[in-house]
């Protein structure tokens, strides 16, 4: 009982925290689909100013500004396709949390592919190289070693035997 | 396995290790607050902006595109405008530099003038901007930031932090000085070393 309250108590403080926006601003919208947008966007676009964190998140001034202008934009009419590419034409490609595919971010996008196919191309060379050694054929010279070794382990078993009885 | 192949195999570790091991090492040395202005190459956005002492009058792109200049943008709540500020005026009192104010979002427009006041007035023009309009439009991000801008008005180079001695000679001078150079305007005697 204690432990599920717990869990309960835990659960509701980090999921308020997380949705807790920096700022007390109030955007009013016309619909709810605006409403999403707005919050869709601002969650998706990053801080100039403080670079680990969304403008929905950051509580810099610049946010605040790049928030009422995203706003604006919503309320203008404009496509979120159109307000993330006014974001990057001022602040780079840098400013949206989805990177597109180019040289810079190549490492970004296929460097996880990119350990993926060496650790299979390990496992392959690794398997391989164990069957290689189980599969191997003895040499005429290595089998008659083998035979003598084997030879003179059974002549001691015999012995041990005769010993103990 | 050919014994080729099987070195090859044995090398990877030490081969990736190196990669990341150079790439990391770079990383040491990298400001990750540093970005590049998306605008280097483009013209300078359009505006119009009241003038800071005459709220009367105001300017829009005609004052851009006709010399090389630079663009800084500052406030009176950012200390490092304070640290720079006496720098600025010895470019232009040295080597006559022409440089646009751009003072964004300062805390009111006396402050601004007084601070000019106090500590000199090294800007050619001072423009006002209160929204922070033209420096939204420029990609801003903090203060004090400086655009170079070449005859045509197109940005050249944006300068993030403050402007010294050593950021004129090593960063800003040079693409300033080949700009003037481009634009046929005399260069001091002192500062020619940077366009060779």
């Amino acid at each position: 009982m204690m432990r599920l309250l717990f869990l309960l108590l835990t659960l509701t403080f980090t999921l308020g925290l997380g949705q807790s926006m920096a700022s007390a601003e109030f955007y009013e919208f016309e619909t709810a689909e605006q409403e999403r947008r707005f919050n869709q966007l601002t969650g998706e676009l990053r801080c100039p100013k403080c670079q680990n964190q969304t403008i929905a998140d950051s509580d810099a001034p610049l946010s605040q500004d790049m928030r009422q202008r995203v706003y604006e934009m919503i309320m203008a009419g404009n496509t979120n396709a159109e307000i993330i590419d006014f974001m990057k034409v001022r602040y780079g490609d840098f400013v949206h949390y989805r990177p597109p595919v180019n040289r810079s971010t190549l490492i970004l996008w296929f460097g996880p592919l990119l350990a993926f196919l060496i650790g299979i191309i390990v496992i392959v060379i690794n398997v391989r190289m164990r069957r290689n050694d189980a599969e191997a054929e003895l040499t005429a010279e290595e089998e008659a070693r083998l035979r003598a070794v084997m030879a003179a382990g059974d002549s001691n078993e015999s012995k041990k035997e005769e010993h103990t009885n | 396995m050919s014994p080729k192949l099987r070195l090859a195999f044995f090398l990877m570790p030490l081969v990736l290790f190196l990669l990341v091991a150079v790439f990391l090492f770079k990383g040491l040395f990298s400001d990750p607050t540093r970005l590049d202005s998306a605008l280097v190459g483009r013209e300078v956005p359009q505006f119009e902006l009241p003038d800071l002492y005459q709220p009367d009058v105001t300017h829009d792109n005609r004052i851009i595109g006709t010399r090389p200049l630079l663009i800084n943008v500052w406030a009176t709540w950012c200390p490092t405008c304070y640290a720079e500020h006496t720098f600025l005026n010895q470019l232009l009192a040295e080597e006559q530099v022409y440089i646009i104010g751009l003072n964004y979002k300062d805390d009111s427009r006396g402050a601004a003038v007084r601070w000019l006041q106090n500590l000199g007035d090294p800007y050619a023009i001072n423009l006002f901007d209160e929204t922070g309009l033209l420096a939204l439009d420029l990609g801003v991000y903090g203060a004090p930031e400086t655009y170079v801008v070449d005859q045509h008005g197109v940005i050249l180079y944006r300068h993030v932090g403050d402007l010294n001695e050593r950021v004129w000679r090593q960063e800003v001078g040079p693409i300033y000085y080949r700009a003037m150079r481009d634009a046929g305007l005399p260069i001091p005697e002192h500062r020619r070393e940077l366009v060779l």
